[in-house]
């Protein structure tokens, strides 16, 4: 089997991404898009709460809302959708393995590959907690699975590490089917999520959040019977503080300690990824250094509104589109986007200039809360070319400076090899 | 029915004794306290099959151990179970340490063992680049290897049922009676009744012989836990064969070892507790696992850990494993004290054990209608062990192997039902796990634990709210308020 090109993930991201390729002109016969589950729409089926959509269509769509919409707009576009497709591998010159009840076990070439994966979720084991290993302990999302698509309750007496999004989310679905969430810890001494979700999510319930705080260990043999929490040491690698535990009578411990990209089929290809991200890196076109082979959504850095994960598969599914049809224009010199103070990391990772400069939009997460801050993105020679003044950054929510075309231009012109975003302090109340 | 030998306990050797009985004329049955086959110490070791260096010339560990070693690797292949001969470094850091090192040497020699060498440290950094610079030489002993322990009984458990051997789980004894030639074997409601008794019931063996009647029983158990960290296959590849490190003072015996599946294992410490099935893993116990990889390779990440575990020793008060008939009770043969390397030994140790078996009177013929695979139709190869041919054509035939469950482990609904209805029925999330490794990847089963409880619900026709961990109060959901 031939395609022009082929989407591996038929969530949010894979769909945008087909959508964007057949609009910049690429004929949808030309086109696959691969999914893994038997309905298109990625984890946002499972995602029935409302607060999806308010950027890409102005108004408030729940998950499954969300994901029909592209699901519809791909159906209209005639965009072939393989559902229960499982791709097994990926090689450097966009050989795809899959294998699928109805197609078996195929191997397809394509002039182009988008990776649109997801991401899943950090699990216990990753954090080492001690304790038995009864049933009952669950991520965040996989007891949303339990809840909202085979409609059983994971538990009664329930106890939530980490305050991500998706954590906090569960914490009021929970309590709305019922069940008593006794408290939400967080290793960190702020929030992961969004600051709307603290407020809609846990004050609303009236359930209480522990910042530095951490789950210590796990008790009961068959089923959770309770676990142990403590208050974490800020100045001692936020080790448990002895003396300040406290046991918690609970039978579930949700956790919801952090997303990792799903890039097993990247690293198969021999695509090397940022250790900051746990993504590819990129140029601005989301293209890998994988020649023809892109990523975008989840599987190339974790984001916190799926609005953005469409606009950035926008990106990666018309650049591919335009390589397909030969219509994309020369590099005339690579910029690396470095990061400085108070950046964990940027997407792209580095910026392709082409003959017709064009803006790019430069995303980037802060390493920690700073109050009255300035984002700042200044050339090797040290101009500063964009800077923005902000009153609060934290690391749970995705920044974004956009360097205008002429900048790009006259780097083009420059002897500049890279630029660094960085966070400036304004000084007052600082940290 | 009365049964010719009751075995109590589905570890490793109690399978493997029901499985060499099941090659002769005889019915056999065994009792398992636990809901699967391998719930003990046979799930939560090392998964080395050692070469057998370790213990004294003489005892039956030494004896047994050497022979074991040989026959796994017969076994494996026959039931067709990944099993890697990747051999074993015991790596040592001074001078003292390199005389320890020849001792051993002459010990495994006296013992048997094939093939082992003593080092430098040149060619020890040659075969494990990883290794920690302070490393001076080893003992290399190619003969050792790694497999899923589990997976192996769980197979051997197989093929003992496709020979007629029944199994009766959740059959926690707690009495016995005999009345003539028979013994009844009670667990409070049920009794099975059979003419020979295998004592096999690891850290409670010694328990079980009183229970059996024994007076004054010689031998005590002392369980002793051990924790393990597993780590992410992306290191699965910074060990080439097992590296132990050279007791001492310095080290309690950390151990860092590939796994047959393509992990890389770090621990075990080794603690005696209060109460046999306590498989907790503690902080501390964490944090001293790690620092003793770090002995051996001091590049070894915990941050890329999947999962931690603790299994639990049946240490006995004597230095050898207790394999004898009863002193007391005529047709009662114990197998007490099994602790390392009782895995590797196993196959040896059932030999042994039925020996004792003959010895008391039991007539031992060979059947000719042996099946010698898991199934009557074979071994039921999983899908990820296939090669391209042999998914495809599997897809082909039957569609429900293109449908992929576990994504990490590349497990199969092809997989999973068959393994639901395999000869000993794979009915909780755990014994899908064991058996297929459908959770036991990077996600740990955050993405497939509920489309595996939907197969199991689905398949043995069941509410979700009715599948379990691992049987007993392990439950995974309830009804929503509500509903009935």
């Amino acid at each position: 089997m031939h395609k022009k090109l082929i989407v591996i993930g038929g969530g949010p991201a894979g769909l945008a991404a087909a959508c964007a390729a057949v609009k910049r002109g690429l004929s949808p016969d030309d086109v696959l898009v691969l999914e893994r589950d038997s309905e298109p729409g990625g984890i946002l089926n499972q995602c029935i709460h409302a607060g999806f959509g308010l950027h890409r269509f102005g108004e408030e769509l729940s998950g499954p809302e969300y994901a029909g919409r592209y699901v519809q707009m791909t159906r209209e576009a005639g965009i072939p959708i393989m559902t229960n497709c499982m791709v097994l591998g990926l090689t450097n010159d966009r050989q795809v393995t899959f294998v699928s009840p109805e197609l078996g076990y195929v191997t397809a070439s394509a002039d182009a590959v988008i990776l649109a994966m997801g991401c899943r979720e950090r699990t216990r084991g990753a954090l080492n907690i001690p304790g038995t290993r009864p049933a009952g302990v669950y991520t965040a999302g996989c007891a949303q699975r339990y809840i909202n698509i085979e409609g059983f309750m994971p538990g009664n007496r329930v106890v939530i590490l980490g305050s991500g999004d998706i954590g906090l989310i569960m914490a009021r679905r929970m309590t709305l089917e019922g069940a008593k969430v006794l408290t939400v810890c967080e290793l960190m001494p702020y929030s992961g999520g969004l600051a709307r979700n603290i407020v809609q999510c846990l004050d609303d319930f009236g359930i209480p959040l522990r910042l530095s705080h951490t789950v210590t260990e796990i008790h009961g043999k068959e089923r959770v019977t309770g676990v142990t929490i403590a208050k974490v040491d800020e100045a001692n690698g936020r080790r448990p503080i002895p003396g300040t535990e406290e046991y918690i009578e609970c039978d579930t411990l949700l956790l919801s300690v952090g997303l990792i990209p799903e890039n097993e089929l990247t690293t198969g290809a021999g695509i090397s990824l940022d250790r900051m991200t746990n993504g590819a890196a990129v140029n601005q076109f989301r293209e890998t250094e994988a020649d023809g082979i892109y990523a975008c959504g989840n599987v190339l850095h974790v984001h916190d509104l799926v609005d953005f994960v469409s606009e950035e598969a926008d990106i990666a599914g018309t650049h591919a589109a335009a390589k397909i049809l030969g219509e994309t224009e020369k590099t005339v010199k690579s910029l690396e986007v470095a990061t400085g103070f108070g950046v964990r990391y940027t997407v792209p990772e580095r910026i392709d200039i082409t003959e017709t400069a064009e803006s790019v939009r430069v995303f980037f997460r802060v390493t920690d809360v700073y109050k009255k801050v300035q984002l700042v993105i200044e050339t090797e020679s040290g101009e500063v070319i964009v800077k923005k003044a902000k009153s609060a950054v934290a690391p749970g929510e995705m920044e974004s400076l956009e360097i205008p075309a002429d900048k790009i231009a006259a780097l083009a012109a420059s002897e500049d090899k890279k630029i660094t975003v960085y966070l400036r302090e304004l000084g007052g109340n600082g940290k | 029915m009365i049964y010719d030998v009751l075995i109590i306990g589905a570890g490793c050797t109690g399978v493997m004794t029901a499985r060499l009985l099941s090659t002769k004329k005889c019915s056999v049955a065994v009792v398992e306290a636990g809901c699967d086959v391998a719930m003990g110490a046979t799930c939560a070791n090392s998964a080395i099959i050692h070469a057998g260096y370790d213990a004294k010339p003489g005892t039956l560990k030494a004896k047994l151990n050497v022979q074991g070693n040989k026959l796994m690797k017969v076994l494996a292949k026959q039931l067709d179970v990944p099993l890697k001969e990747c051999g074993s470094h015991v790596v040592g850091f001074s001078e003292e340490d390199m005389k320890h090192l020849r001792e051993l040497y002459d010990r495994g020699v006296a013992n048997g063992v094939p093939d082992m060498r003593i080092i430098g440290q040149e060619e020890l950094r040659r075969m494990e680049p990883n290794i920690s610079p302070d490393a001076v030489g080893s003992l290399w002993a190619p003969s050792a290897g790694i497999t899923c322990p589990y997976g192996l009984t769980i197979a051997a458990a197989d093929n003992a049922v496709t020979n007629g051997v029944h199994f009766y789980f959740n059959f926690k004894v707690i009495g016995a009676s005999r009345a003539g030639d028979v013994y009844y074997i009670s667990n409070g409601t049920d009794t099975i009744a059979a003419r020979y008794i295998v004592n096999c019931a690891g850290v409670n063996s010694a328990h079980v012989a009183g229970l059996l009647g024994e007076n004054d029983f010689p031998i005590t158990i002392i369980p002793r836990r051990g924790e393990y960290i597993v780590l992410d296959k992306v290191c699965g590849k910074m060990a080439n064969a097992t590296l132990f490190v050279c007791p001492s003072e310095r080290g309690k015996g950390i151990l860092v070892s590939p796994t047959v599946d393509g992990n890389l294992l770090i621990g075990p410490n080794a603690y005696p507790i209060e109460e046999a099935d306590d498989r907790s893993t503690t902080a501390p116990g964490l944090d001293e696992i790690t620092t003793g990889a770090h002995l051996l390779m001091p590049n070894v990440n915990t941050r890329m850990a999947i999962t931690s575990f603790a299994g639990v020793r049946a240490t006995p008060n004597i230095y050898d494993f207790y394999l004898k008939n009863s002193e007391q009770l005529p047709n009662v043969v114990h197998a007490v004290g099994v602790e390392s390397p009782g895995f590797a030994s196993s196959p040896a140790t059932a030999e042994y054990l039925v020996g004792l078996l003959s010895d008391a009177g039991l007539e031992l013929e060979d059947r000719d209608d042996y099946i010698p695979t898991r199934r009557a139709d074979g071994n039921h190869k999983q899908f990820h062990n296939m090669t391209e041919e042999e998914k495809a054509e599997i897809c082909r035939t039957n569609p429900a192997y293109g449908r992929i469950v576990c994504r990490c482990e590349t497990v199969t609904e092809g997989d999973i039902i068959d393994a639901i209805h395999g000869p000993i029925p794979a009915t909780t999330i755990d014994m899908i796990k064991k058996r297929l490794r459908a959770g036991m990847g990077r996600c740990q089963g955050g993405f497939c634990s509920p489309r595996v409880a939907d197969l199991i619900a689905r398949e043995t026709k069941k509410a979700l709210d009715t599948v379990t961990k691992c049987g007993g109060g392990s439950w995974l959901v309830e009804k929503r308020k509500g509903e009935n």
